[in-house]
């Protein structure tokens, strides 16, 4: 880790102003984490109340999951934006212009996806799985614990998609967001993406296929790391 | 306080009043209060935010949300001159660089403190619906059409811009409007207008894109287009694209000036809008000291914006919708 923060700044540092850059990418990879952790932890028990239960309208609330997986973030982001404007609902909480807003509209965009292949991987858990949990005596916690564990690269899958959703968007994020630093050049809501949407612009190509390709470095990095972990869970079991 | 310096009557403490009160409101009362307290210092330590937080002024800590226009964000003016307001009052300013009407739009929501636009039509509108308290004029620079360097529809060095964009309209040569409901789009728009055209065809295309993703367009369709000055010399490094016709700056017509105001959100509308620093923001940027600032920024060795709050004369006619008159009811 430390010998790769070591080599990174010569390339990093040249075409931007101190700091700009590690800020953008933390910005970046502190709202899209926390909107997939927060959404992680939502949708999860969606999928699994969705995966062992019936009940009327199931497939209408699939659909709408379903549908929800190609919203644009665009218009999530308009929808996020009237909800937190001084205008809207939540106006009085002032979070517009913040990572808060930011995190709101990206846990919008990554329920969906999450939800939806999480759904695909319980359900897809071979019918023995369950009988067999049930025939030893299980009770329902320990079916659906042994469920999860069978359906875990499925998760693990979901999770992945969610972030690479929330961390490649553009759209809601700089409408609410609005794409700020501060005088001195370090990002307060700008993201990677909408840094590179900046000097897109402005012309600047360049510099904008470098951000684009830490962004590639990044979304590589968070991928290896979550599926290493899913690996070293599932050995220690 | 005033007394003492008063009484003491060497030069230094003059100047030191006299940059007082240049610093304008809070700051420069905490800034002539120390130094009388103290030794000999310079103004410019103690208003440097590093002392005790009793020097600083009540709005220390405050963010200002200023949302303004691509061309002012875009060509760094903003950031370089922002510091210095930021040092002075311990705040911190969050620029939001949208187009003109979504700068205005966003600050009829209540979600800016104030905006600094250029399209005089429609920040007279928002005053007049009453979202916008105390405009400025801030400074100007102005409009060109640039066009490809072999100017298909020939309009190199015409002195009139309508008499260009007809020219253009009867040779069907690609023109990219930027289509966004910005000042630039504003304009553009005024001069069809103006040129008693109605644009429209294969020609013509409107983008929805910020000033330099349009001229990029431009660049690579080999198009004309209608920039403000600034921008297209920011940019001028990374396209072909040259200046047919002029603008004022450089003796062309007087239709293609680009002035630029700056408005404080009407508290009486929006509660929240954080008024006392946006008024210190528009104190402080219309001040000589910031004006001169902004005459000294350059990009690739040229000034990209002329200062026009300060004038010798009253200029009633910037606090008021453009022919507005009191006798009018």
């Amino acid at each position: 880790m430390q010998a790769g923060i070591d080599l990174l700044p010569a390339v990093l540092e040249l075409p931007f102003r101190e700091g700009y850059v590690w800020s953008t990418l933390w910005v970046s990879l502190t709202v899209s984490v926390t909107a997939v952790v927060l959404s992680t932890f939502f949708s999860i028990p969606v999928a699994i109340v969705m995966g062992f239960a019936d009940f009327r309208g199931k497939q209408f609330v699939k659909s709408v999951i379903n549908t929800g997986m190609g919203f644009p973030s665009v218009v999530v982001g308009l929808l996020v934006l009237f909800a937190v404007s001084n205008q809207g609902p939540l106006g009085e909480f002032e979070m517009i212009f913040t990572k808060k807003a930011m995190i709101m509209s990206q846990f919008v965009l990554a329920t969906p996806p999450i939800t939806a292949i999480s759904l695909a991987a319980i359900t897809g858990v071979d019918g023995n799985v369950r009988d067999a949990a049930r025939v030893l005596g299980g009770r329902r916690l320990d079916v659906a614990l042994v469920v999860i564990k069978e359906a875990r690269y499925g998760i693990v899958t979901a999770i992945l998609a969610g972030f690479g959703r929330a961390i490649s968007e553009v759209g809601s994020v700089l409408i609410v967001g609005g794409n700020i630093t501060s005088s001195a050049g370090i990002s307060k809501t700008r993201t990677l993406t909408t840094a590179i949407q900046l000097e897109a612009r402005q012309g600047q190509y360049e510099t904008a296929m470098i951000l684009g390709a830490i962004l590639v470095v990044l979304v590589l990095a968070v991928n290896a790391v979550v599926i290493r972990l899913g690996d070293e869970g599932a050995m220690n079991r | 306080m005033e007394q003492r310096n008063a009484d003491t009557s060497d030069g230094r403490t003059r100047r030191q009043v006299l940059m007082g009160f240049g610093a304008a409101g809070i700051a420069g009362l905490a800034g002539c209060s120390s130094n009388a307290s103290e030794g000999s210092p310079t103004p410019t330590e103690s208003n440097g935010g590093s002392d005790s937080s009793g020097d600083m002024p009540e709005v220390a800590g405050e963010t200002l949300t200023l949302t303004t226009t691509t061309s002012t964000y875009d060509t760094g003016l903003l950031d370089a001159i922002h510091p210095h307001f930021e040092d002075m009052y311990g705040v911190e300013v969050d620029a939001v660089a949208q187009g003109t009407g979504a700068a205005l739009e966003t600050a009829r929501n209540g979600d800016s403190d104030v905006v600094m636009v250029h399209a005089r039509g429609l920040e007279d509108e928002f005053l007049e619906n009453g979202y916008g308290k105390n405009r400025r004029d801030l400074m100007f620079n102005d409009f060109v059409i640039v066009g490809p360097e072999d100017d298909p529809a020939g309009i190199e060095g015409m002195d009139s811009a309508t008499e260009a964009l007809t020219t253009i309209a009867d040779a069907e040569a690609q023109f990219v409007s930027r289509g966004d409901n910005s000042g630039t789009h504003t304009k553009e728009l005024n001069l069809w207008e103006a040129a008693g055209t109605d644009p429209g065809g294969d020609w013509y295309q409107e983008t929805g894109t910020g000033m330099g993703e349009a001229l990029n367009i431009a660049n690579q369709q080999g198009a004309y287009t209608l920039s403000d000055r600034g921008t297209f010399i920011s940019q001028r490094s990374e396209i072909d694209l040259t200046i047919l016709v002029q603008g004022p700056i450089e003796g062309g017509p007087e239709i293609l000036a680009n002035p630029y105001g700056v408005m404080a959100v009407n508290p009486g509308v929006h509660e929240n809008a954080n008024y006392d620093l946006a008024m210190a923001y528009i104190g402080w940027i219309t001040s000589p000291g910031a004006q001169e600032a902004i005459a000294d920024y350059q990009m690739n060795g040229e000034q990209l914006f002329y200062p026009e709050a300060i004038t010798e004369e009253p200029d009633f006619q910037q606090y008021v919708p453009e022919g507005w008159s009191s006798d009018a009811e």
